[in-house]
């Protein structure tokens, strides 16, 4: 079924903001390159933090601080080679999408360590930097439970992407 | 800051083991090939990243945000009994709402910005209501669709099929987002 969801999509759409007389094609490309922008954006965090697991897992400080991590993530049943990814989720969106790609490469896109990487990248958000984005810019300076009640739901979402990935 | 300190841990501790398990020789090596390999997932990601960019853009222009705009509008009063009562709270809240749906996150923010700035002017003080702590819950909990970057990602590696992740990824956000709603709820309660 999601053979035809990319072609599908890009057909709906087009067909849409042709309605809507909309330059469909000169649309598609500025957004392409908007994209290729955000690609020089995310291509030094790339660098920087690919370089930093390949020293890792080459070390065999990976190894080690996966062996570490087992007993937390048996208790919780993530893969204990994903916590490290939960740990700078919430922290920095490039950051995370650096080290969750490296994750599949290594483990295999198609693999059950892989997917489940992909699907917490998909279902989860830069937290942190997001609560230190609204609330500044709207003035709010007491937070109250915001903190807490959003970890609590990254917290869900780490562990239902395990979940999904073994279930779907 | 946080990035900083990530960085320098992750040198120390590679240093440290490299010394300790005598693998202290492969690691010259090892940084130029992770920074090459960083390269070449880069431009085997760059085709479906510019793509779905393009995508994003003619999804903004389609019409398609207003028509998810107003199919959702109804549920999201339920949930923002407050901020119903005013129009441009709820405008720009169903607004914030659509464009995470859609994966538009440029287009999300501002407009999330907007309905929190609105929500303090009309109730005072420096405090965080209710619906504010909601309204951040869901959007520190993804609510995307169509997550196209990850989809890029795996479509650069190779994947057999760079979406068949969707359905996981549809129930994990929803579980995620139920609970930060019910936790939004519950500590809205016991927060006085």
């Amino acid at each position: 079924m999601t053979d035809y969801l990319a072609p599908g999509l890009l057909l709906a759409v087009s067909v849409a903001a042709l309605r809507k007389k909309t330059d469909v094609y000169g649309t598609l490309l500025e957004g392409g390159a908007e994209g290729l922008k955000l690609l020089v954006v995310i291509l030094p965090s790339l660098v920087m933090l690919l370089t930093a697991v390949e020293l890792m897992r080459r070390s065999g400080a990976m190894d080690a601080l996966t062996r570490l991590l087992a007993p937390v993530s048996r208790a919780v049943g993530l893969p204990a080679e994903l916590l490290p990814l939960t740990l700078i989720r919430p922290f920095s969106g490039s950051a995370a999408l650096a080290v969750g790609a490296e994750i599949m490469a290594y483990h295999g896109p198609d693999s059950l360590i892989g997917r489940t990487a992909a699907i917490l990248l998909g279902s989860s958000e830069t937290t942190f930097y997001t609560i230190s984005v609204y609330f500044p810019a709207a003035g709010v300076r007491k937070t109250r439970y915001a903190i807490p009640a959003a970890v609590i739901a990254d917290l869900a979402g780490f562990l239902s992407a395990a979940l999904c990935a073994r279930l779907l | 800051m946080t990035m900083s300190l990530v960085w320098v841990a992750m040198l120390a501790l590679s240093l440290v083991f490299g010394l300790l398990t005598g693998r202290g020789a492969a690691l010259g090596g090892a940084a130029m090939e992770g920074a090459g390999k960083a390269i070449t997932l880069g431009i085997s990601l760059a085709g479906s990243l510019c793509l779905w960019s393009g995508f994003a853009a003619l999804l903004k222009k389609s019409g398609l945000q207003r028509v998810l705009t107003r199919l959702l509008s109804p549920l999201l009063g339920r949930l923002y009994p407050t901020a119903r009562r005013d129009a441009e709270t709820m405008d720009a809240l169903c607004g914030n709402v659509t464009a995470n749906l859609l994966g538009l996150g440029s287009a999300a923010t501002p407009l999330g910005v907007a309905a929190v700035r609105r929500m303090k002017l009309l109730s005072g003080g420096d405090e965080a209501s209710d619906e504010m702590c909601l309204l951040i819950v869901m959007n520190t909990a993804s609510i995307q669709l169509l997550p196209t970057t990850v989809a890029s990602v795996r479509a650069g590696l190779g994947a057999a099929a760079p979406f068949d992740i969707l359905p996981a990824v549809w129930l994990s956000s929803l579980l995620s987002v139920s609970t930060g709603i019910l936790a939004a709820k519950g500590l809205g309660r016991l927060w006085r």
